[in-house]
């Protein structure tokens, strides 16, 4: 597997970067802090089996004019990558993205619309080579509309559907999407809030989501045990959701 | 010494005995540390070393922080962020040849709380305790101020840190030189054990041909059983025919809840101990044993601890010097088997030489490990312990205290103005601070 992960320094990100780099699948990190970008690389090269060199470049979901360069460097870097993993994404609480609205523009953007177009980029490059792995972190905040979670829950709504429909125009052509809804994972990104029932790992995450690659899934819930989660919340009248507080 | 009924969020560490507070968990160390007043890593250490002194204290959990950052395949040298687990090192090192210089009993550990602890191992009457493999550390201080320290740079610091318990700076990159391993197997040789001067006899036998040593020692049995039980002393097997495969990832149970208190009492613990003894029934055993039941034989079940049930446990670990010699040890056998707190499969070590932390635990003598489940007479039982240790001129690990009185481990720890002098220097205002270190160093929150 030729990799290409944006978001691979931190959280399921960085799982998955170091489940494929030990396995001996080659690399190339995308993110925006260049720094971190260096010891995430120097990480995985000590954990790939015969130390293969993983390169790195500088890609902001906040700037979609760093994606075409950026892909560009796998590219180059990698002789031509068969699979991308996009984990990156931004978060914040209800109660602050109510609080400041400029931050919820940021955050619609950034998680839908500019990780749609670089999925876009992706889906591009990857057809003209006859297909190949998208994986996308959406969320199960995106199944169904819900109090704590309205603003960052609808981003990822959108995504999901897109990538959906993603898999359904291109699945024949080669292209495998796979969408990831992962629930509550222990990670920096949630880093303050208190966890919930069935809060995971990000180790447990990327297990199953490199799993779910290699079998070439549409869809996973990660861990489990949130698809039927969200098949009861996605089931209750509207007046259950308009009492209860999630 | 129940936990109260609340839902306000609490920390514990092993020994199960709950603190207010929330750790931060986060990938990004260097900046989560800004301000915090302690780190704690996977929680393994018994007592309150790595408990919040206050609820509203910033503790920041460093086991996101696993990246390794550079390691050496000519030099054995590991440079990795203090969050890195053994378990991660092991899973990955060890098929490559490399292990660990030193390794405690558990390998759910960070490489910061190897350090903070000074962790020692089997090989401890030859290769000393980890801190002696340390080649340098960065270090987040009081002032939020990033140092490196090592032997030859910032070494009063160093020196502190180095089984400092996280007092003097957040550890944030460690960098260790591990060691080549001919394989991965053990060669192991086990010998039962009559009593307790014949354990001392055998443990100083084979400390002069084995790097690795150890004894389980049965503290609930007296007369002339006292101190009974297996010593096990072993090395690297060196590469042949059946080396060549290496050893099977072995499977993990986990103890699936927790435990009723009655569950664990005196009957059931002698029970095991004899079962235990005389499974041994061979007076001497060996062969190649894979690394995993050799140095983690606990490991094999996850959450073992809560077999203790909701009362919670400690751990009592103390060192007795060499010259009090055998008498001190059988003493304290005696006086563990008359206190009656002593659970099943207690530990006896010998340690060589003192090394270079300044409140590292081993000196050279004897170091006995028994766990307990705490009781109403817990404190009676420590103190009891804690007069005879300072009568002996020995000393405890404060990995697993919880109960010593600040008076007992001043009396007992001739090295401690040394070491709040240094905190002075690094920590003027003692902004780290953890519930040990208010409860015996006197700090405040």
């Amino acid at each position: 597997m030729k990799a290409v992960i944006l978001g691979g320094t931190s959280g399921m990100g960085r799982a998955i970067a170091q489940q494929l780099a030990e396995r001996g699948d080659s690399i190339f990190l995308l993110g925006f802090d260049d720094a971190d970008l260096a010891r995430s690389a120097a990480d995985l090269k000590a954990r790939h089996p015969s130390h293969v060199d993983v390169g790195h470049a500088l890609c902001d979901l906040e700037k979609p004019e760093t994606f075409a360069p950026a892909l560009d460097a796998a590219d180059a870097a990698l002789g031509s990558f068969d699979t991308v993993v996009v984990t990156a994404a931004m978060y914040a609480t209800q109660d602050a993205l109510e609080a400041d609205i400029e931050l919820a523009r940021r955050l619609v953007t950034v998680n839908y619309a500019n990780t749609v177009v670089f999925c876009e980029h992706v889906r591009k490059r990857l057809l003209a080579r006859g297909g190949g792995q998208l994986t996308v972190f959406s969320s199960v905040a995106g199944d169904r509309g819900r109090k704590p979670v309205a603003i960052y829950g609808s981003s990822k709504a959108g995504l999901s559907v897109y990538l959906e429909a993603l898999d359904h125009k291109y699945h024949s052509a080669g292209l495998n999407v796979l969408c990831v809804k992962p629930g509550f994972v222990k990670t920096g990104m949630t880093a303050g809030l208190k966890p919930p029932p069935f809060a995971s790992e990000p180790t447990q995450v990327a297990t199953a989501v490199v799993r779910a690659m290699d079998q070439k899934k549409p869809l996973i819930y990660a861990p489990a045990i949130w698809a039927l989660v969200m098949l009861v919340i996605r089931s209750l009248p509207r007046f259950v959701m308009r009492k209860i507080g999630f | 010494m129940t936990a109260p009924a609340s839902s306000e969020p609490q920390l514990s560490a092993w020994g199960r005995i709950p603190a207010p507070g929330r750790e931060l968990v986060t990938e990004n160390l260097s900046s989560a540390t800004r301000g915090a007043v302690l780190c704690r890593g996977l929680g393994r250490s018994y007592g309150d070393s790595s408990l919040p002194a206050g609820a509203g204290d910033r503790v920041v959990s460093t086991r996101l922080a696993n990246r390794i950052l550079s390691f050496d395949e000519t030099t054995g040298i590991l440079r990795a962020e203090a969050g890195t687990s053994l378990a991660e090192l092991n899973r990955l090192l060890m098929p490559r040849g490399w292990f660990t210089p030193v390794t405690p009993g558990t390998k759910f550990v960070t490489l910061g709380g190897m350090v903070a602890s000074d962790v020692h191992g089997k090989n401890h009457h030859v290769a000393g305790c980890f801190g002696a493999h340390v080649q340098s550390l960065r270090m987040r201080l009081a002032s939020d101020d990033i140092v490196d320290c090592s032997p030859t740079e910032n070494v009063d610091l160093f020196d502190a840190t180095i089984g400092g318990m996280g007092l003097l700076g957040h550890i944030l990159e460690v960098e260790v030189k591990f060691e080549r391993i001919p394989s991965q197997w053990i060669q192991m040789e086990s010998e039962r054990v009559r009593d307790v001067d014949e354990f001392l006899a055998s443990l100083s036998h084979a400390a002069g041909k084995w790097p690795m040593t150890m004894g389980w020692i049965d503290c609930l049995s007296e007369g002339s059983s006292l101190g009974r039980g297996v010593m096990m002393a072993g090395r690297w097997a060196e590469p042949s025919r059946e080396t060549a495969i290496p050893p099977a990832v072995p499977m993990q149970k986990a103890v699936p809840f927790e435990f009723p208190n009655w569950v664990l009492n005196r009957t059931t613990a002698s029970l095991f101990n004899s079962l235990y003894y005389w499974r041994h029934y061979a007076q001497h055993g060996g062969g190649l044993v894979s690394p995993e039941p050799f140095f983690y034989p606990l490991d094999a079940v996850l959450e073992w601890n809560r077999v203790y049930g909701s009362r919670g446990f400690t751990q009592y670990q103390c060192v007795l010097p060499r010259a009090a010699g055998a008498p001190a040890v059988r003493e304290l056998m005696k006086l563990l088997v008359e206190l009656g707190a002593a659970s099943p499969l207690c530990v006896i070590k010998d340690c060589g030489p003192e090394g270079r932390g300044m409140l590292s635990f081993p000196l050279e003598g004897t170091s006995i490990a028994v766990d307990m489940a705490v009781s109403p007479d817990i404190q009676q039982i420590v103190d009891r312990l804690n007069e005879f240790v300072i009568a002996a001129g020995g000393r405890i690990y404060l990995t697993k205290d919880r109960f010593t009185r600040p008076e007992h481990y001043r009396a007992m720890e001739p090295r401690l103005p040394r070491f709040e002098a240094t905190r002075e220097k690094w920590d003027p205002k003692r902004r780290l601070r953890s519930a040990q270190s208010v409860r015996l160093l006197g700090d405040r929150v």
